[in-house]
């Protein structure tokens, strides 16, 4: 997969999510996602920086553009080196959280985006990949 | 600083006085430090020349830098940075202007020397010293800029709180801008706050100006909402855009139980219908 345009940036406080939530809306503006989709997009990249935030202590969010044969995509990696997430399938569960949130963000990122995939190795961190297609 | 090494300048600053201004002034109308739509030349000379009085006061005083006249140097020029980034100025180009000297001062630093030894000490104490007078311009605009920055945060967090009543019984909350948990909870308790004062028996929150509605957002919403009702208040959610909608649903977040609107116009027709009101249109003969 072609990679058109790739952007990174840390998460290390709550204005750092606005940063990313912005920079997200921009790149899905300009790969041409329609208004509904844009929405999509911020709102799971929201969820899953605030994730990286408050579980993972902090990492860095990465936005790229991709194109594959005629069709655009908008991929977001979200990284930290947090203590990881020990039960993955519990954690996409809808009502499960181990903070004090509504347990939805996770799951309801899968749903708001075409493709989520968690890698986590407790001690170590997790590694969130995600791409939606136009 | 070695009086040895400044005496020179003081020297210059005192004999060649209109020299150096006067090639001061035709560098700085040169250079690119020169903005004739912010500022008349005729005031750039004056600020030079006080600079230069104040300049020559100093060194020549002998004073160390906390002495009287360094200090009435620096006051200086704290009150020339601020007027001119009230005029328009850049931090760059204040400070390329007191550094803009630097030019005619080496000059003349060069013509006058009595010992070609003792040159260097001379020029690189000039040079350091008009780089800290740069310097200072800069750190004044930036302190400027500090209190600015956190005056404008403080005045948002009041502005995104403007809880408004529409009718009598109805109040209406507007959000704009980014729900962040700090924020969101003055919102909140600002809304609960004049329920209790004014009675309300329906509250409206508007989110048209909030332009994500995330899992935590929702969260807020949902709180909110339920604080109310312990109060006895209904709220109405309204200004639920077709992408917030479409959004929502996909996040899985539960809103059944509150009363959503998609404009304010809506939720407000349905609070009046809520605290008895009724609304009908009057005669066009009774208008005025």
């Amino acid at each position: 997969m072609p990679v058109q345009r790739s952007d990174a940036l840390p998460i290390r406080n709550a204005s750092d999510v606005v940063a990313v939530r912005q920079l997200v809306r921009t790149r899905a503006q300009e790969a041409g996602f329609n208004l509904v989709d844009q929405t999509r997009i911020v709102t799971a990249a929201s969820e899953l920086a605030r994730n990286t935030l408050d579980y993972g202590g902090g990492g860095r969010a990465t936005v790229q553009v991709l194109t594959e044969t005629g069709r655009t995509g908008l991929r977001m990696l979200f990284e930290d080196e947090g203590p990881g997430i020990p039960d993955i399938e519990l954690a996409l569960r809808d009502g499960y959280t181990t903070g004090h949130g509504l347990g939805l963000g996770l799951g309801g990122a899968r749903r708001l985006m075409n493709d989520l995939r968690i890698e986590s190795q407790p001690g170590k961190g997790t590694r969130v990949d995600t791409v939606r297609w136009r | 600083m070695p009086p040895s090494q400044t005496s020179a300048l003081a020297g210059v600053l005192q004999k060649d006085r209109a020299g150096v201004l006067q090639a001061w002034m035709q560098d700085q109308q040169a250079g690119s430090a020169a903005r004739p739509d912010l500022m008349p030349a005729s005031e750039v000379q004056d600020q030079a020349s006080q600079l230069l009085d104040l300049l020559a006061a100093a060194v020549g005083s002998g004073e160390g830098r906390d002495g009287s006249s360094w200090q009435a140097l620096r006051q200086f020029l704290a009150s020339i940075s601020t007027s001119r980034a009230a005029q328009g100025f850049s931090p760059v180009e204040t400070a390329a202007f007191v550094l803009s000297v630097k030019q005619p001062l080496f000059t003349k630093l060069q013509q006058r020397a009595a010992d070609p030894g003792q040159l260097p000490a001379e020029l690189w104490a000039m040079t350091t010293l008009i780089d800290d007078l740069a310097l200072q311009t800069t750190a004044v605009t930036l302190e400027a800029r500090d209190r600015m920055i956190a005056r404008q945060q403080e005045e948002m967090l009041e502005l995104s709180t403007p809880v408004v009543k529409l009718w009598d019984g109805i109040l209406a909350l507007p959000m704009i801008g980014t729900l962040d948990s700090a924020r969101t909870q003055v919102v909140m308790e600002s809304l609960l706050q004049r329920i209790v004062q004014t009675g309300a028996e329906v509250a409206i929150i508007d989110i048209t100006g909030v332009p994500t509605v995330d899992t935590l957002v929702a969260q807020h919403l949902i709180k909110t909402v339920t604080a109310a009702r312990l109060m006895g208040a209904d709220c109405i959610i309204s200004g639920i855009r077709p992408q917030i909608a479409a959004t929502i649903v996909h996040l899985g977040v539960d809103l059944t139980n509150v009363d959503t609107k998609a404009t304010l116009a809506d939720a407000f027709r349905l609070a009046l219908r809520r605290t008895g009101h009724a609304l009908g249109k009057s005669n066009g003969s009774e208008r005025a």
